[in-house]
């Protein structure tokens, strides 16, 4: 197998984007991202994108994607994994480019989600539950993680303001992110006291409806190295692991089994342990998912993500930063898009291009993409050579 | 100089609080009131309708101006809810006010800017000397689906003006109209409610057809934001006429008198009309003002008036729009209201 390195990034803003469509904005993402790699050409595309059917009554994207970017006929595929399919389409692309069956791939992820009503972005959002058991009883995201940081609370005394403050945190790193969709300071109180969505979550612990795209360009590690424009951005870890979709069919609620497997075999792929990480960006889909992550990723022990946060841990300046970019909370959240969003942060990041965000001296970082309420899982480790 | 010679304001007695309706759908009142920045709505009587709100606005403006029904050469009433689909509401407002029969008569529909659009023909008609007096008046019963965020707003009430060219009390000094083919709102055929876009009503409705329609306007009248003693515009809430006047350079000042919409809600074809006789109420001689409508769609419609030395003497002849709006108010429960809006299905022959 080939090693990867990561050549060329590019993202739309973050937001209510009513003038693009979804092809309008995998083609900004990607022709930036293109135009970062100095590459006029790519060999293949892997489009990350959880629902184009519900969202813009469009299916076929793969081709769709690789014609309007100018490269058909290429081979183009979408490849979903709900609010991982991003993380999945870097995942795919990798596999291409380390077996050798391509060269130059660009792997993007894309959702446009606000041309459909809050009701139907529900609806097509709850798809990644499971139906029979889950979403044809009524459940949806922000009721299933509601369930979680209530278990959270109960078994490890996790405070409401805990929750609270993953918001507050990713607020103020979105706040210095231009592609960021809410670029505002919230506190821990305005938090509390924002609508009820679904006890103990609020309308703050919410990542929010948003459109959006982002694209990075692999390419194997030796064809990169005679590049030699940027930093080289090597991908040391990728892995991808399942769970029962079901919440309740877990031993056990607080525990994102997923994560926890992805994140094993992608330290053992990269030869690090969780404590040589610098920094990470994760699926804050809502503020109890980054907690229940912390865990999972063996950052803090088991049920501890919620102290570690209160005590500044995962703050801009504290010793293991967590979601600079903004997270999905402050960025947005595009779902097919998201974890293609954390990988252009992390090689922002590595290459010391991230402005007033720039967190220093960081050579490795962690990207943990997640679907549904931790069915599947994908991480990421990037090295800066 | 062609201008308001009479104008005329009617707003209902019944209102029902946020917290009201925010208490039967389980719904968060603070947050609504504060997103809307509205407190409470006026709501139509069971025997009120658009018609009767036209007639009672246009005699208000008929006591102002002193003149007959007969002298009335056009009547054109706005709204986006007619009482009958197929029949004008205006031959009613005319056979009321005297009009009949030597009068022009349209009902005209354009979202919330269907009472503007009549003040705007009745000015064009004035001015170019085919008829001596004519009506444009913005009323509505306005419809909002219950449990919706429109529901807290969609409000009843409407506006009368008057145009001609003798005893002006505020001259028409410049028009601009602004207008793209912008899906944000609509109602079909069959629909008992309308239905909006969410957040794109305001970017890309609200905000960018009142700017266009405002910046238009001030480009051809060759004037600045400083120019202007008061403003209004459409007020679908509270948060954005006053936000729109903020990112456009006017001040508190000059939005607040005619900013009703807090303890009004939106009246649709009414608002701005509403706003602007509000305005009409108080201004003096040689104050300017600035109006612009805004209707989904999307367009808007702005005016400049210049109130002259004989708006005092007319002020007073008729119930003014505060007075309507802030005394007397009869507070509905959900229930009641419900009832007075028709939202109960009964037997037929009921």
């Amino acid at each position: 197998m080939r090693d990867v390195a990561i050549i060329g990034i590019g993202m739309t803003d973050f937001g209510e984007l009513w003038n693009d469509s979804l092809r309008d904005l995998f083609v900004k993402a990607a022709l930036e991202a293109m135009d970062d790699a100095g590459v006029d050409h790519i060999d293949g595309l892997v489009a990350g994108c959880m629902s184009p059917g519900l969202f813009a009554g469009q299916e076929h994207i793969g081709s769709l994607l690789a014609d309007y970017l100018g490269q058909a006929p290429i081979p183009g595929v979408r490849v979903e994994s709900a609010c991982a399919s991003g993380g999945m389409a870097l995942r795919t692309g990798i596999a291409y480019v380390a077996s050798g069956m391509h060269d130059v791939v660009l792997c993007g992820g894309v959702e446009k989600m606000t041309d459909v009503s809050g009701a139907q972005a529900t609806y097509a959002l709850a798809t990644a539950a499971d139906q029979d058991a889950e979403a044809f009883h009524g459940a949806t995201f922000p009721g299933l993680y509601a369930l979680m940081a209530t278990a959270h609370m109960h078994t490890y005394g996790t405070k409401r303001e805990d929750l609270a403050q993953v918001a507050v945190k990713n607020h103020d790193n979105g706040m210095l992110n231009p592609h960021a969709q809410y670029r505002m300071k919230i506190t821990v109180d305005q938090v509390i006291n924002s609508v009820k969505v679904a006890d103990p979550l609020n309308i703050l612990d919410c990542s929010p409806i948003t459109d959006g795209a982002a694209a990075v360009i692999i390419c194997p590690l030796e064809m990169a190295k005679k590049l030699k424009k940027k930093p080289l951005v090597k991908i040391t870890g990728s892995a991808h692991a399942t769970d029962t979709i079901a919440l309740h069919q877990r031993a056990d609620m607080t525990w994102l089994k997923s994560t926890a497997d992805a994140a094993a075999s992608a330290y053992k792929q990269a030869g690090v342990k969780p404590s040589q990480i610098d920094f990470a960006e994760v699926h804050d889909c809502f503020t109890i998912a980054e907690i229940c992550v912390l865990e999972a990723l063996g950052v803090v022990k088991k049920g501890q993500g919620g102290k570690a946060t209160r005590e500044g841990l995962t703050a801009r300046d504290g010793k293991f930063p967590v979601n600079p970019s903004g997270g999905l909370k402050s960025k947005g959240h595009p779902v097919g898009a998201t974890g293609i969003a954390q990988i252009h942060e992390i090689v922002t990041q590595l290459r010391g291009d991230a402005g007033k965000r720039q967190l220093k001296g960081v050579k490795r970082g962690l990207a943990q993409n997640m679907g549904g309420s931790g069915g599947s899982a994908v991480v990421h480790i990037l090295e800066v050579l | 100089m062609v201008g308001i010679v009479g104008y005329g304001a009617y707003i209902p007695r019944y209102r029902i609080k946020v917290e009201e309706i925010a208490k039967v759908w389980g719904a968060d009142a603070p947050s609504y009131k504060k997103g809307l920045m509205l407190r409470e709505k006026s709501v139509p009587g069971p025997d009120q309708d658009v018609i009767t709100i036209a007639v009672e606005a246009a005699r208000n403006a008929m006591k102002r101006a002193g003149i007959s029904g007969e002298k009335v050469g056009a009547i054109y009433v706005g709204s986006e809810s007619h009482p009958y689909a197929v029949k004008p509401s205006g031959t009613a407002v005319a056979e009321v006010i005297g009009a009949v029969n030597d009068c022009h008569c349209a009902d005209l529909s354009f979202a919330c800017k269907a009472g503007s659009e009549g003040m705007f023909l009745a000015y064009g008609l004035v001015k170019s000397g085919e008829v001596e007096y004519a009506f444009g008046i913005g009323a509505d019963t306005s419809q909002g689906a219950p449990g919706d965020a429109l529901e807290y707003s969609a409000a009843a009430g409407g506006a009368a003006f008057l145009m001609g060219t003798k005893n002006v009390v505020a001259t028409l000094d410049c028009q601009y109209s602004y207008m793209s083919d912008t899906p944000d709102f609509w109602r079909r055929e069959y629909m008992h409610y309308p239905r909006h876009a969410g957040r794109f009503t305001g970017d890309m409705a609200y905000f960018k057809h009142v700017r266009g329609g405002v910046e238009g306007l001030l480009k051809k009248a060759g004037a600045k934001p400083k120019d202007f003693k008061y403003i209004v515009f459409h007020q679908p809430n509270g948060k954005f006429p006053v936000r729109m006047a903020k990112d456009l350079g006017f001040s508190d000042d000059q939005v607040k008198t005619g900013l009703l919409v807090p303890t009004l809600g939106n009246t649709y074809s009414g608002a701005s009309p509403l706003g602007l006789s509000a305005i009409l109420d108080e201004a003096k001689p040689g104050d300017a003002i600035l109006m612009c409508s805004f209707g989904s769609g999307a367009g808007s419609d702005g005016f400049i008036f210049t109130a002259t030395k004989a708006l005092p003497k007319v002020q007073g002849r008729a119930k003014k729009t505060r007075d309507y709006l802030d005394t007397n108010p009869f507070y509905l429960d959900y229930g009641t209201y419900v009832k007075f809006r028709r939202k109960i299905r009964k037997n037929v022959e009921d």
